[in-house]
């Protein structure tokens, strides 16, 4: 399996501060890698180096087997990035725009196949102008994989969606991924994350705190689930390994139903304000919602 | 496709834009014209300019000429181009393989064409609507020919270069079209350049507006006008050099500033 992203002891500052300090990445070809952290915390930095927008300090840095910081035009061809920002083109039609952003690929996408995939067959004569958010996000993803891109970029593709258009958007992607497309995503939404992303890297402090599959992010299948029911007129909690066995005992201390009986398990969101919590940006959130913060904190910085 | 055939693709895509936005059409377009009209009406055929009468079209047509050259060049260059440095337009070019000459070549299409169908426009209202007389010597269009393509050229670089100082989208309008205004007034576009005070004339004899009027003036008034010029005649050589210094300085300020980025974000 080749590795469309190597990074390996990223360094980047701004004006002496440092905003990137020695990430390593690898990120295999056909995944959805998704880059979650706080603002901040080096993503956007590290990103933009991906993507050739800037200029790192120290480290090596492969994109699709190049250096983006020398890639050229050639090197482009085999790109597609969605960024942030979404403006623009106001005055273009949605076809005007995606016919000649294709123009400029050696083998583009069909101009109408690709319309029709990202849902915006029946805008296409419409103004850009015209269109809601998460159309107007569509047709940036359009423009993104017109060019048959082998890696895409989409950093925070869904922000400011409401859950519908969400939902929709997130088909549209796992659909790019299904067809053997590599994407790297940015988002600073955990359920998005663990809809699409094979693998989760977690950045914060201008360091990669830890890269796993959604699901074992941070220890978070091996540990406590929390139990929670009302007796004597309060709610009770108990952190236990074994809530299985714990929920059989209440039962039979109640005889039967037991009030008010809660099982939670850790969700990708607290474990992730767990890990983020030693550094400030994220602190009084964090704090707020993750008690048991410190300690995975600790086990990650070994 | 061939590097022809995008900036083709660019120049008619910035062809479309320039003219479904409204106020790029009568701000840039369509002012000359207008401008020229109402002169006509308020003025009529009476204006006394030195001595020798002539009609307010045949007076104020060689300023909007002028006028219409920085508009169409450097006011909707600098508009633009700040614009699409704000709104993340350049970026997203700049992540594509488009390569980078052809976005330039997109707007010098856009100017070649809006200006050469702004100066037909003008021309053609300012000989059939307001009776003015043309030219007829093949020199005074050749010279009309070299001073709207200095001007044009020189405009559209310094337009580009001016981008980078024009800031935020919004900042632009006010960035761009307030020291231009100011510019039309004192560089003999709205009133006669003699009529101002010297220090304003040297002012204005530093920036290129001035000498594409002046220029202009010398294809459109009468030869014996020559000697109501401040200096005494139309300076042709003078003409010449400080709008190709400019086109040159303009090309070298573009190579130095130009960014696809805007301030901060990368």
């Amino acid at each position: 399996m080749s590795t469309p992203v190597r990074v390996a002891g990223l360094h980047k500052s701004y004006g002496g501060v440092p905003a990137v300090t020695g990430v390593d990445l690898e990120i295999h070809e056909g995944e959805v890698f998704a880059l979650l952290g706080p603002n901040g915390a080096g993503k956007t930095t590290t990103v933009e180096i991906l993507e050739g927008f800037r200029r790192r300090d120290g480290g090596e840095v492969t994109v699709l087997g190049q250096d983006p910081q020398t890639a050229g035009l050639d090197w482009r061809q085999r790109l597609g990035i969605v960024l942030q920002t979404s403006q623009g083109l106001d005055l273009l039609t949605v076809r005007e725009v995606v016919a000649s952003t294709a123009k400029v690929y050696r083998h583009p996408r069909d101009v109408d196949e690709v319309l029709e995939a990202v849902g915006l067959e029946e805008k296409r004569d419409r103004r850009t102008a015209t269109l809601s958010g998460g159309q107007r996000r569509r047709l940036d993803v359009a423009l993104g994989i017109i060019g048959r891109p082998e890696l895409l970029f989409l950093d925070e593709p869904t922000t400011g969606f409401d859950p519908q258009a969400r939902r929709d958007f997130w088909g549209l992607i796992a659909g790019l991924a299904g067809g053997g497309t590599t994407i790297v995503l940015t988002t600073h939404y955990l359920d998005e994350a663990e809809q699409l992303a094979d693998r989760v890297g977690i950045i914060a402090g201008g360091r990669m705190l830890t890269i796993d599959t959604p699901a074992q992010l941070g220890g978070r299948h091996a540990q406590q689930a929390t139990v929670s029911w009302r007796e004597g007129g309060v709610v009770r909690t108990l952190a236990t390994a074994e809530p299985t066995a714990e929920v059989a005992r209440l039962a039979d201390r109640f005889g039967g139903e037991v009030p008010e009986l809660v099982v939670v398990r850790p969700t990708l969101e607290d474990t992730y304000l767990s890990l983020i919590a030693p550094f400030a940006a994220a602190e009084t959130l964090a704090s707020a919602t993750a008690p048991d913060a410190e300690p995975v904190a600790e086990e990650v910085a070994r | 496709m061939s590097l022809a055939a995008i900036a083709v693709d660019r120049t008619v895509l910035e062809l479309k834009m320039y003219f479904r936005e409204r106020d790029s059409v009568f701000f840039s377009f369509l002012f000359p014209v207008v401008m020229l009209s109402l002169f006509a009406a308020v003025f009529g055929d009476s204006l006394d300019a030195g001595g020798s009468p002539i009609s307010a079209a045949q007076f104020f047509l060689p300023g909007m000429v002028a006028g219409g050259v920085m508009l169409t060049s450097f006011q909707t260059l600098a508009m633009s181009v700040a614009m699409e440095r704000d709104d993340g337009t350049l970026k997203r070019l700049r992540s594509t393989p488009m390569p980078p000459v052809a976005y330039f070549l997109g707007k010098v299409g856009l100017v070649a064409a809006s200006s050469m169908a702004q100066m037909a426009l003008l021309l053609l209202v300012a000989r059939f609507v307001f009776d003015v007389t043309m030219p007829s010597s093949t020199s005074a269009w050749a010279t009309f020919a070299w001073v709207f393509l200095l001007g044009v050229s020189a405009g559209t670089v310094l337009g580009i270069a001016y981008s980078t100082l024009a800031g935020s989208a919004k900042s632009a309008s006010a960035v761009v079209i307030g020291p231009l205004l100011v510019l039309q007034f004192i560089s003999g576009v709205y009133f006669a350049y003699g009529d101002i005070p010297p220090w304003m004339q040297q002012v204005a004899a530093l920036f290129p507006l001035k000498w594409v009027a002046q220029g202009m003036r010398s294809v459109f008034y009468p030869a014996g006008m020559q000697t109501q010029e401040v200096a005494g005649s139309w300076e042709h050589p003078m003409v010449a050099l400080v709008l190709a210094l400019w086109l040159a300085a303009g090309l070298v300020l573009c190579a130095r500033t130009f960014t696809w980025f805007k301030r901060g974000s990368v």
